[in-house]
């Protein structure tokens, strides 16, 4: 069975954004980027299930400008098998990003399609289930363990209070937690390796997609920052202040 | 034209997630229907017709919403929603899991986490784990949506919608319910608490100990942090985050909690935060109204027994 995982390029969890002088957006210029912390959690399973036979052939997609091939590269060191760009312009939005999986799912026909439960950059977290309905298909989101058998994949979801699980037919979609694993090192060599590896290249128009925005981004600000607070010297100041503030 | 609000509940009851839905709706001016899926909704039915601004509860019972599943849940709304204007539901799990589904079966976009609508179709949303706010506008016929829950006062009741009992759709039959684990605890619901402590992975296996007490004693609810959770210390239920409960409790107490971005997206909107951590360059006293510079091994239960006199 085929794997297929969607990679999105994102600003790196680690870096303090900032907001562009203009308004229009967060800058991203000279600010590192890396593969989206869940997407890499999803290649990470995808390799897994290679490695326990149930996988075949993993191939990693990611949407966007010609420099996102990085975080393809990254998958490729990480263990897959080959990388595809499907070459899109300007803002991608959830529904676009669904369509153009889509149209990569229907040339791949993949068994499994893995994605991460949210970008870390517009906290969407609407792409995996927005491709499952487009593809008819049955969706496991916030996955914390994957179980292959027989037709059906069994997932383990993270939910309100506790979890859940769900059996769903195959093709089906899944959207990776955090704890459904953690994701292996990458090592210089493979790195290296994977620098040499071809990435296949298409086009949205080439797929005949129509990807554009829905939404219109008005301006971008930044969050009303709290008033700094005071260090208090001993448990009893703390004390007193929680009972003058009268939160106890 | 009306506002369709996903309702959730526990078969009895409403969330209160629905509840605080019912007042972001109202911003539209419009009637208010809450859209009711269950096995058997009679009980929750009355009192969601309770609910002050809903005008009608639509009623679907079939046996597939007795564990609801995501395709037929979308399929319920999509079945109705071109007749609505908005869809919306608070963001629980519930409502991220169908929401977007439906969104997508309509073609319409989809808007998550909402916590300002400025304009019948213009809202503000937190992006960069809060670190952004957008303002974003929507051309889409159907606006979708999920609301942060802390942004929105729950409806109060006093209200008297008529009850409509819709027929389901068709379960798809493409997934099926298997079971679930419940984290069960006798604390108030961390998502609604009006206090709220919280530790991180520093408290390892005497998390529970060392928090538990103070939590007994403010009658609050415990959360952790996401390297807390992944440790095993604490239940995945409980992680506050970008990418876990979202809380603004009028009191929110952390101890060991450095203040990664993650974790100040799921907090930072508490009324009164305190920080317990032993370095006093921690991120989290950036944000703390009262810090302490102290082992919270001994200050957590010198706090404790300090607030008992
Ligand atoms: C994609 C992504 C999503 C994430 N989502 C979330 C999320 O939703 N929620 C979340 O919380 N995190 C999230 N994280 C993780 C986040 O970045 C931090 O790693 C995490 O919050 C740190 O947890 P911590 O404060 O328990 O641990 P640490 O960062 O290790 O901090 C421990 C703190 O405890 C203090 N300490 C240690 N011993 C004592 C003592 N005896 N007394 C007092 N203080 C002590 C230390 O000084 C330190 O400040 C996410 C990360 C990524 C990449
Ligand atoms: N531009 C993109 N390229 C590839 N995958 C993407 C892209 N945008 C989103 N995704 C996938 O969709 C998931 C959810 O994204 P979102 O709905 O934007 O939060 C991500 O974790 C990725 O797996």
């Amino acid at each position: 069975m085929k794997a297929l995982v969607a990679v999105k390029r994102v600003v790196d969890h680690n870096v303090q954004v900032h907001i562009k002088p203009d308004g229009s957006g967060v800058e991203t210029a000279g600010v590192k980027m890396s593969i989206n912390p869940f997407d890499e959690i999803a290649v990470e399973e995808a390799l897994r299930l290679k490695e326990r036979g149930v996988v075949t052939e993993i191939v990693a997609v990611t949407l966007g400008e010609a420099v996102a091939q990085d975080v393809l590269r990254h998958a490729l060191a990480m263990g897959a098998d080959r990388a595809v760009l499907v070459e899109a312009h300007g803002e991608l939005q959830p529904l676009g990003v669904a369509k153009l999986l889509k149209a990569v799912v229907e040339r791949e026909q993949p068994g499994l399609i893995l994605l991460g439960k949210q970008a870390i950059d517009d906290d969407a977290g609407q792409a995996g289930q927005m491709l499952a309905a487009l593809l008819g298909a049955a969706q496991g989101t916030f996955a914390s363990a994957v179980t292959v058998q027989g037709d059906e994949v069994e997932v383990v979801r993270e939910v309100d209070g506790g979890t859940e699980t769900v059996a769903l037919k195959l093709p089906a979609v899944l959207t990776a937690d955090l704890r459904l694993n953690e994701p292996r090192f990458v090592k210089l060599p493979n790195l290296m390796m994977a620098k040499k590896k071809p990435i296949e290249q298409l086009t949205a128009d080439g797929l005949g997609v129509d990807a554009a925005p829905r939404l219109k981004r008005l301006k971008v600000a930044t969050p009303p920052h709290r008033a700094p607070g005071v260090k208090v010297n001993s448990v009893a100041e703390l004390a007193q202040k929680l009972r003058e503030a009268k939160v106890v | 034209m009306s506002v369709l609000i996903l309702a959730e509940h526990d078969g009895q009851h409403l969330k209160q997630a629905t509840r605080q839905a019912v007042t972001a709706a109202q911003a539209w001016g419009l009637p208010v229907h809450l859209l009711l899926l269950g096995a058997d909704t009679a009980a929750v039915a009355g009192h969601a017709a309770q609910v002050a601004g809903v005008a009608r509860v639509l009623r679907v019972d079939a046996p597939q919403f007795e564990h609801p599943l995501a395709e037929d849940v979308a399929a319920a709304i999509v079945n109705l929603a071109r007749d609505y204007k908005v869809v919306l539901a608070g963001h629980t799990a519930f409502a991220k899991n169908a929401l977007p589904r439906a969104a997508a079966l309509l073609d319409v976009a989809m808007l998550a986490d909402v916590i300002a609508i400025t304009a019948p179709a213009t809202y503000v949303r937190p992006v960069y784990a809060g670190n952004v706010l957008a303002t974003v506008e929507s051309s889409d016929p159907i606006q979708v949506l999920t609301v942060r829950t802390t942004a929105f006062a729950a409806a109060e009741t006093g209200g008297a919608a008529e009850v409509v009992t819709l027929a389901a759709p068709a379960a798809s039959g493409l997934s099926r319910w298997v079971g679930e684990t419940r984290n069960v605890s006798d604390r108030p619901e961390l998502a609604t608490a009006r206090v709220v402590i919280s530790g991180g992975r520093s408290l390892g296996e005497r998390f529970e100990e060392v928090l538990g007490p103070l939590a007994q004693l403010l009658n609050g609810a415990l959360g952790a942090t996401r390297a807390a959770v992944d440790a095993g210390f604490a239940p995945n239920d409980i992680q506050i985050g970008q990418t876990g409960t979202v809380v603004a409790p009028e009191l929110y107490i952390a101890a060991g909690v450095s203040g990664a971005a993650q974790h100040l997206a799921g907090m930072k909107d508490s009324k009164v935060i305190v920080a317990i951590n032993h370095d006093p360059d921690a991120a989290i006293f950036q944000v703390a109204d009262y810090g302490l510079v102290a082992d919270l091994f001994e200050a957590v239960p010198q706090l404790t027994a300090a607030l008992k006199n």
